[in-house]
């Protein structure tokens, strides 16, 4: 298959980036979205010219580093997937793809592909946690936890942390990220005692951070490749403001 | 906690303060609790929460003001007396004129407010995509809130122009009761199918804003039980279809009725 | 011969013994000692986080944008811990056995145990941090069986139990980076370790976004920077995890052990091109109602489901009657390598078997499939396009865990003195093969528990000596080295990019360093990587220049591989018998089973880098079985 790729280059964070057009002609259609990435690298490389500087690790949709615009949507064209996890069957022969990084002040680009997400690990800093201490814990099951909670729990734990839904929304919003951790800590009896200064503190750093407001517009929510439902928002505007009071 | 608990590079709070239990209620100082107020008015989600409240009160306006609309739509000679008599009940009502206030102060309130928080959205979003498609994944109203709040704005100008400049400022005939003649008036301006037009237009968009805006307050005010954002989603739906539908008609109607 | 320093006494006091008598360092003085930490998987956050909760100062690395990343991430099964909460008997002691035997008892008693023994201890820790583990709807915890162990004592959170301990761990780093006890530097890679006076001193880093080489001191080094069988290239493992770390502390002295035990999972995904980067891992639950099959005519081109039940070969069932498909993971790569060399191998390549769920599907209903795995039906799905409920999965061995490691003692202490290893970075409980579930007990113990204790036991001689102070000679000599390897590698300027030589590698390894091990193959092996080393420094191109440059860090990585690999053969090699993950073809039985020797190979293989271009040394450990004698392991 043929593929014309317009991928974002940018040399550092300061310098001003734009698209460039390559073309593949030989792209298999079982090779993931980074695979068809690595043979166009391999080609650069062999070329002398710089490789696109892209986020990847596990490959297999559960690090959260990559993530990439592809045709102007967050991790491609299928709902719920990762950027490794979308295979280049999805694509037709003679496509044209446009390749960007995720955009958001708060998550500004490196190099080509590559964003600093770390306004993200600031959000979990501000409370993202229990104060638990290592040591001296109490017999697990000391603390009951019913299936449902648990599993509701879970859902909003499952989080990767890529930013897909930060770069998929109008606002460039960190709600669902944030929400997400504020719920699944919420729902937990460990969790609930720090439930009222954890809200307001993630939240306000989350403002800090320069991301946008929450237009409910639920776009996060089908391109999360976790599934994590836009109610954890809900949740985390209860929890907030509950803790005024 | 004061400001020197804060990291002072990146703002975060140091996390070995007081833990607060949310089932034995601490009281905290009045300044403190000054403080936090502050700080909570000037967070991105309060400020959805004030555009929700606003909302959601204009909202439950749009009730009050369709029951009167409706009365048009009674046979002529009552609808005259009726819909006259129910405008010199509302506006002769202390109440009603204490919540006129309250109104105005929401929709200035809900404009300025979607005023500042698109212009954070907008800081927030930094560089544009060069090939946006982001669209495929959410509903169009859902994203064109400002546009179609701006339609409504639009709207309301001319609304308010044609209609309350006229009953406060202008001078109304009498019916022949002795009430003032609004019946009359609103009738006059619906002739015009260009009016009538334009306003059935807006009350589309108005639709529109109501179907997200209404689910979308219900979300900032914290509803998220499964069970209740069902209802939610219904009550919006016929609320929206509702208010939009009964306003459109009233024009419409007396627009081919009575000419 | 080494001494592995494993306190006197009965084998279950010695842990409490330790403890008890191990030095302290007092609260006060904590905030004089500074431990470097490198990696933020779960043994490195883990420890990061305890010891910053302590009042040690503590400096953290990662390769990631984000500590949340570290590979602890993609770990699906479960983590192993004997709480014998189903009443179905479940020890201490009954879980060392477990893993000891897994571990075709090669392994050091007194660490087992301890890792046993801790275990119980680390689900109570999990749940405090709120880490959502599976419930029964009585609100207690659930356990699954796993691995092929007659107990149910795995803790799981669906498919995802790696990524929400390590997301436990991470929290309690973040609550230690924001209370200023902890600081982190992602996105940073260590280079080479200080090693001052014999001990170790600090660590020279590469900011991997700037390119800048920086110099960070402290009073002990911890590694736990993970496994290394990415070495194979096509593997399980993240594109980024690599033996660099422990590499570069290797050619500073710390001994590598059982470097050639690596784990190959069976129920991988094929290959299914040249272009392919990484063998991604279906769980090993599947193998609880899959069954394994290849046709039994040769290059049976016929659809899986035109194949009659007749010309099928289940040859788990066949080979191993009484644990068939659930027959532990060495064995069944092995024996699917077997099939698969001798013709019968399916799929376009012909390199990998059935995994067929026909039965399971026909018995218990297509839904009640859909329940267990259905999350794994759809990953595989979204992969190979290929809907699993119809048609059988392909699967193939892959490579997938590191046995081996640096050598570390009953302290997890290397050869260095302040160099620490912790997790899959060290050798220290899996022996020859791994039991599943049983790594993300290892780095999570190790990081909670174990080196907690025994840092402060090396730390307390550590209060009088002061901040290390990086204008020390050892740290500007370390950080020439470093820029002097990273300018050369930069200037070779070739023509061939650092994967053709990664990829060379790894076929070289899965051929002659992999499931099946010979005396000839691993001798032509050690040759073909010499000279794969030597067109490596000849022909290497790297473009782009010393800032961020993803292609130098791995001609960085490979460089190392490149050496590593070769410990490995020797490794091999020198081990005459096989033993868990390690088959070599001259010690078999005559039905194709492993041959141990416990007469003359009851020791642990610790290797010293003896300089560029010469042979490594070789050290023993000698294992000596106190409380368990080792028997034949026998799947029949």
């Amino acid at each position: 298959m043929r593929i014309q790729l317009k991928i974002w280059r940018q040399e550092n964070r300061a310098t001003p980036g734009q698209l460039a057009n390559y073309d593949l002609t030989d792209v298999n259609p079982d090779m993931s979205f980074l695979e068809m990435l690595d043979t166009l690298n391999e080609r650069l490389v062999r070329q002398r010219e710089r490789p696109v500087e892209f986020d990847h690790d596990c490959r297999e949709g559960i690090c959260g580093q990559c993530g990439v615009m592809i045709n102007g949507r967050a991790h491609g064209p299928l709902p719920n997937t990762t950027t490794c996890q979308l295979h280049m069957r999805s694509f037709k022969d003679g496509d044209i793809i446009y390749v960007e990084p995720f955009r958001a002040t708060a998550f500004p680009v490196k190099c080509d592909l590559k964003v600093d997400r770390s306004a993200f690990d600031r959000i979990i800093q501000a409370g993202g946690f229990t104060s638990a201490s290592t040591g001296g814990a109490p017999e697990a099951n000391s603390m009951l936890i019913g299936h449902d909670v648990a599993e509701a729990a879970f859902d909003a734990a499952a989080c990767i942390g890529c930013g897909a839904c930060v770069a998929t929304c109008k606002n460039s919003s960190a709600a669902l990220f944030t929400a997400a951790k504020i719920t699944h800590l919420a729902l937990l009896p460990q969790g609930k005692i720090e439930s009222r200064q954890r809200v307001r503190r993630m939240v306000r750093q989350m403002d800090t951070e320069g991301f946008g407001h929450c237009s409910n517009t639920e776009a996060c929510q089908v391109e999360c490749p976790q599934q994590i439902s836009v109610l954890h928002i809900a949740r985390m505007n209860w929890e907030y403001n509950r803790a005024l009071f | 906690m004061s400001n020197s608990d804060r990291d002072p590079e990146t703002g975060i709070s140091l996390v070995d303060g007081p833990v607060e239990n949310p089932d034995v209620p601490s009281t905290p100082s009045k300044e403190a609790k000054l403080r936090r107020v502050k700080r909570w008015l000037s967070g991105t989600l309060s400020q959805k929460n004030l555009m929700a409240l606003t909302g959601l009160f204009l909202c439950f306006f749009l009730i009050i003001h369709l029951a009167g609309n409706l009365q048009l739509l009674l046979p002529t000679e009552v609808a005259q007396w009726q819909f006259n008599f129910y405008s010199k009940l509302l506006s002769e009502n202390i109440f009603i004129h204490i919540i006129s206030y309250v109104l105005f102060a929401s929709i200035i309130a809900h404009a300025l407010y979607a005023l500042v928080i698109t212009i954070n959205n907008r800081r927030a979003n930094g560089k544009r995509y060069e090939y946006d498609h982001r669209g495929a994944s959410s509903k169009w109203y859902s994203r064109r809130m400002g546009l179609l709040g701006t339609v409504i704005l639009f709207f309301l100008i001319i609304h308010l122009r044609d209609f309350w400049y006229e009953v406060q400022f202008g001078h109304l005939p009498v019916d022949k009761d002795g009430q003032e003649d609004l019946y009359t008036l609103v009738v006059t301006v619906y002739r015009n199918g260009w009016y009538v037009l334009i306003y059935v237009l807006c009350m589309i968009a108005l639709g529109y804003h109501l179907l997200h805006g209404f689910f979308s307050a219900a979300r900032t005010i914290g509803i998220y039980h499964p069970r209740y954002v069902n209802w939610i989603r219904v009550i919006g739906w016929v609320y929206s279809i509702g208010i939009s539908a009964g306003f459109a008609l009233v024009p419409i109607y007396v627009h081919f009725a009575l000419t | 011969m080494l001494n592995a320093r494993t306190p006197e006494g009965p084998l279950e006091e010695k842990w409490r013994h330790y403890r008890s008598t191990a030095k302290l360092v007092s609260s006060a003085n904590r905030g004089k000692l500074h431990v470097i930490v490198v990696g933020t998987g779960l043994a490195g956050s883990s420890l990061a986080a305890s010891l910053g909760e302590m009042g040690y100062r503590v400096t953290c690395f990662c390769f990631q944008d984000t500590a949340r990343r570290a590979h602890s991430v993609a770990a699906q099964g479960g983590v192993n811990a004997c709480k014998n909460y189903k009443n179905d008997g479940d020890t201490i002691f009954r879980m060392f056995y477990d893993t000891i035997k897994g571990g075709d008892f090669r392994s050091r008693e007194a660490n087992v145990y301890r890792l046993a023994e801790c275990s119980a201890n680390l689900i109570d820790q999990a749940v405090a941090q709120g880490v959502p583990f599976a419930r029964e709807y009585s609100g207690y915890l659930s356990n699954r069986s796993f691995g092929g162990v007659q107990v149910s004592r795995t803790f799981y959170a669906r498919g995802q139990t790696g990524q929400q301990l390590l997301l436990g761990a991470y929290q309690a780093l973040m609550r230690q980076v924001a209370a200023g006890t902890v600081m982190l530097f992602p996105r940073h890679e260590m280079l080479d370790l200080v090693v001052i006076d014999g001990k170790a001193r600090g660590v020279i880093v590469r900011d991997m976004d700037s390119g800048a080489i920086e110099r960070h001191g402290g009073h002990a080094v911890v590694l736990a920077t993970g496994g290394f069988g990415k070495i194979y290239y096509l593997s399980t493992l993240a594109m980024g995890c690599n033996g660099s770390a422990i590499w570069r502390a290797h050619r500073r002295g710390a001994f590598f052990a059982n470097p050639s035990w690596t784990q190959i999972h069976p129920t991988c995904l094929p290959q299914s091109g040249d272009y392919q980067s990484k063998l991604t891992l279906m769980s090993e639950s599947l193998r609880n109602d899959g069954r394994i099959w290849v046709p039994k005519k040769q290059a049976d081109d016929r659809a899986p489901n035109d194949i009659p039940e007749l010309d099928r070969d289940y040859y788990l069932e066949r080979r191993y009657p009484a644990f068939g498909n659930l027959s532990p993971r060495d064995i069944s790569s092995r024996a699917a390598k077997e099939r698969i060399d001798a013709g019968f191998g399916i799929g376009p390549l012909k390199n990998a078997v059935y995994l067929d769920f026909s039965r399971a599907i026909r018995e218990q209903g297509k839904p009640k499939i859909e329940e267990k795995y259905g999350n794994l039906f759809r990953m595989y799905q979204k992969i190979t396009g290929v809907d699993a409920y119809r048609e059988p999965m392909r699967i193939s061995p892959a490579a997938h865990f590191s046995m081996g490691g640096l050598w570390v003692d009953y302290e997890l202490m290397t050869t260095i003195p302040g160099l620490y290893a912790l997790g899959e970075a060290n050798f220290a409980d899996h022996g020859a093969n791994r039991l599943g579930a049983n790594s993300l007990l290892q780095a999570c113990v190790d990081g909670y528990f174990i080196a907690p204790s025994t840092l402060p036991n090396y730390l307390a001689n550590e209060i009088k000596s002061g901040p290390v102070a990086v204008e020390h000679p050892a740290f500007v000599e370390g950080e020439t080295t470093v820029r002097r390897q990273l300018e050369h590698l930069m200037g070779i300027q070739g023509n061939l990019p650092a994967d053709y030589f990664h990829k060379m590698l790894g076929l070289i390894l899965y051929d002659k360093c992999g499931l099946s091990r010979s005396q000839a193959g691993l001798k032509e092996a050690i040759v073909e990587i010499d000279s794969l080393r030597t067109q490596f420094y000849a022909d290497l191109l790297i473009p782009g220049g010393a800032n961020l440059n993803s292609e130098l860090e791995k001609a960085g990585r490979v460089a190392d591989y490149l050496e590593l690999g070769e410990l490995m053969c020797y490794d091999a090699l020198t081990r005459n018998e096989s033993c868990g993950a390690h088959f070599r073809e001259e010690y078999q039985t005559p039905d194709g089973e492993a041959l141990r020797n416990d007469q003359d190979f009851a020791f642990t293989s610790a290797w010293e880098w003896a300089g560029a271009g010469r042979e490594p040394i070789l050290h023993k450990e000698p294992l000596v079985f106190e409380c368990v004698t080792p028997a034949v392991r026998s799947y029949k």
